[in-house]
């Protein structure tokens, strides 16, 4: 088998999973003749039609209603957003209709909403966002956020299979830079389950997507010139969040730092840290630690966002210093 | 037609406009009496409400459709339930739900917010749905139904199957980007969907002529290039034979179909609700002149039925509404730790929070909270 990119292991989940069940459809702006923004869904319209791969107006909040809709009659829709950032269009239809359907209704919405999120890319303000934080606090709905090729085919493939509403953000950055070779098989990664990227005994990073490499850059930085064993934890879905692979870390190294590439101000990483608190305070031998973006919207000049958004040697002045507590 | 001024008068349209009603389609006798049974149902179930809203056994708001029967029961009738026809309505359209099969007992449990009640306590008034019967529950947002239809309907086109959706929603609805998201979808796609826009001339307070510059509803049909009708929502074989033609359009893959049901609502948004921004006299005269239960009776009887046969239909009301009265007022109240079950379908249940383990209920007394503006004026 031969390595393929993390764009074309979600092309992989995508196509495997139409073809195994009929009721798998896609919809979204641009992702049959044109086959998406970012190709991720090229070739799927030549092979399954324009009934199974329809190409949407720009209508963010019909796309996502209608995939509930169609969710309710037994369908299982794939919905794009062209950017994730353009989610937020469809915030009403997500948090109010989808995520209470099944609670208020007893009705369920088995459906997947997907889009190319995060920066280092200069996208500016409105093609670069890391809008998890906005649905963190929806009940009802599920977040996954993978960093590798093999996750990103394994929880596209788990989503479309959830019988609940799950939020599938695809790191743009990651598309075309990372490759790997796909397990054989039906590859399903769990949702819900976070993974030990790299093993240690005296820090712990907890992060998720894009940052996940760059705190196993800084992890292997500061093993090399510190002689820092650095443990960091992929969580891989961010709701429900996997507490006890967060718990096993916390008191395996009893030092936490939290990356994420979101702004800060309510991001993931507060209520990361809430949980530790409440669950395994007399474990910690030092304050737990957050870098994140500034809270600024992303800019687009290079200097700008590489100055706003968290970088590996931000990382490893935060090891450090929590080395030194 | 409108005889109000918060209703558009009747200019020249490019769409269709209905005539009055002098024809009955094909309605059997039997079935024109079963239009009354429903509109007698909804007028009767509400007035029930209002009592038990009067009692404190309503918890929440109460909404009415007095004076809007007709629309609801008469466009819900069109469709066929032996195809599994689904319709999603809005607060006013208790009497479609009544059509597809909803039950007043599972109303005035809904109203009385009752453990046994079809969303378990979770949803308020008629805010529920049932995809065996065909119906799909509203939320408050809105116009959000209509990308939802527009997917049911669009599973439909998807499967091959002959059915059909309905969805409704008010005059201020058509306001919203969700209500044009969805029909412009539904458009393109050419779901087989009928979007019935209720004009009854006020979202709250606020009249039609502030909520759209359009000179009537129906005219927005044409820039969503689809099929547009208008008909008198207070006649009930009006509005039955125009979404019937809809339906009839969308099974035979017509595509979408956008209705004005022109009407009034003689009650308030809520029953709260005092209507001092409505203008002298008009709910008077629409009561006194253009009631679709009165304007059916009256039609019926001059076709020659029996008035006992319609006294009988309004004895057998009462019964069935004083039974599902009394059902309801016995049912429990939800038991506290139902709230945690059921957000998702995997886990089944949420664990209770740490400063809640093994306490049964912190509320014991249920009193109607004060806060949301559901007390009578």
């Amino acid at each position: 088998m031969s390595e393929i990119t993390y764009l074309e292991a979600i092309r992989e989940g995508l196509f495997e999973e139409m073809e195994r069940d009929e009721n798998v459809f896609c919809l979204g702006e641009d992702i049959g003749a044109y086959g998406g923004a970012f190709k991720v869904t090229e070739g799927l319209m030549a092979k399954y039609g324009e009934k199974r791969v329809i190409d949407t107006p720009i209508a963010e909040a019909a796309i996502i209603g209608a995939a509930a809709g169609a969710a309710h009659m037994g369908m299982r829709p794939v919905c794009e957003m062209q950017f994730i950032d353009f989610i937020s269009t469809g915030y009403d239809m997500l948090t109010n209709y989808v995520a209470t359907a099944r609670y208020r209704a007893m009705l369920p919405c088995p459906m997947v909403v997907r889009g190319p999120s995060g920066g280092y890319v200069r996208g500016g303000p409105f093609h670069s966002q890391n809008p998890e934080a906005a649905f963190l606090h929806t009940p009802g709905l599920k977040i996954v956020y993978p960093a590798t090729a093999s996750d990103a085919k394994g929880l596209l493939k788990s989503a479309i299979r959830d019988e609940d509403c799950v939020l599938y953000f695809e790191h743009k950055y990651l598309y075309r830079r990372i490759k790997e070779e796909m397990p054989a098989g039906d590859h399903l990664t769990p949702i819900g389950k976070a993974r030990i990227a790299r093993e240690g005994k005296d820090i712990s990073i907890i992060t998720y997507a894009a940052t996940v490499w760059k705190a196993l850059e800084a992890a292997e930085q500061v093993q090399t010139e510190d002689g820092l064993s650095v443990e960091v934890v992929d969580l891989r879905t961010l709701l429900p969040m996997d507490d006890e692979a967060i718990i096993a870390t916390v008191k395996k190294t009893n030092r936490v730092l939290i990356v994420h590439e979101d702004t800060r101000t309510g991001g993931v990483a507060g209520e990361i840290t809430a949980r530790i608190n409440e669950s395994a305070f007399e474990w910690l031998d030092a304050p737990i630690l957050r870098v994140t973006a500034a809270d600024v919207p992303l800019p687009y000049s290079p200097p700008l966002e590489d100055y706003v958004l968290p970088q590996t040697s931000d990382i490893v002045v935060a090891l450090r210093k929590l080395a030194s507590y | 037609m409108a005889r109000s001024g918060t209703a558009a008068s009747r200019p020249a349209n490019l769409n269709k406009e209905s005539a009055g009603s002098d024809s009955d389609g094909s309605l059997t006798r039997e079935q024109k009496l079963e239009l009354y049974y429903f509109m007698r149902l909804t007028r009767s179930l509400e007035e029930r409400l209002v009592n038990l809203y009067r009692q404190t056994k309503v918890i929440g708001g109460l909404f009415r459709s007095l004076g809007q029967e007709a629309d609801a029961v008469g466009s819900a009738y069109a469709l066929d339930r032996s195809k599994g026809d689904v319709l999603s309505p809005l607060i006013r359209n208790l009497g479609s739900m009544l059509v597809q099969g909803a039950k007043p007992n599972e109303i005035i449990k809904q109203y009385m917010a009752k453990g046994d009640s079809p969303t378990r306590g979770r949803e308020l008034n008629i805010h529920y749905g049932d995809l065996v019967r065909g119906f799909i529950g509203q939320i408050s947002h809105l116009g959000d139904m209509v990308p939802v239809m527009a997917g049911v309907t669009l599973s439909f086109k998807l499967r091959g199957e002959d059915r059909v959706g309905l969805v409704y929603v008010g005059d201020g609805a058509t306001s919203t980007g969700a209500f044009h998201e969805g029909i412009n979808f539904a458009a393109v796609q050419r779901c087989p969907l009928v979007v019935v826009v209720e004009n009854n001339g006020y979202a709250y307070s606020t009249p039609l002529s502030k909520q759209t510059a359009a000179r009537q509803l129906v005219d927005k049909a044409i820039g969503y290039g689809i099929a547009g009708e208008r008909a008198d929502g207070n006649d009930v074989i009006a509005t039955y034979e125009v979404t019937k033609r809809a339906v009839d359009r969308a099974r035979d893959g017509g595509g979408v179909t956008l209705i004005e049901l022109v009407t009034y609502r003689r009650k308030g948004h809520a029953e709260h609700d005092n209507q001092s921004y409505v203008p002298p006299g008009e709910i008077e005269r629409w009561a006194n002149e253009n009631d679709p239960i009165d304007r059916y009776s009256k039609r019926l009887v001059a076709e020659g039925f029996d008035k006992s046969a319609l006294d009988a239909i309004d004895t057998r009301v009462k019964d069935e509404i004083d039974r599902a009265t009394d059902e309801a007022d016995a049912s429990p109240m939800p038991d506290p730790t139902d709230a945690l079950v059921g957000i998702y379908a995997d886990p089944p249940a949420i664990a209770p929070l740490w400063f809640r383990e093994g306490i049964k209920s912190a509320v014991e007394v249920h009193e109607r909270p004060s806060s949301w503006g559901t007390h009578d004026v």
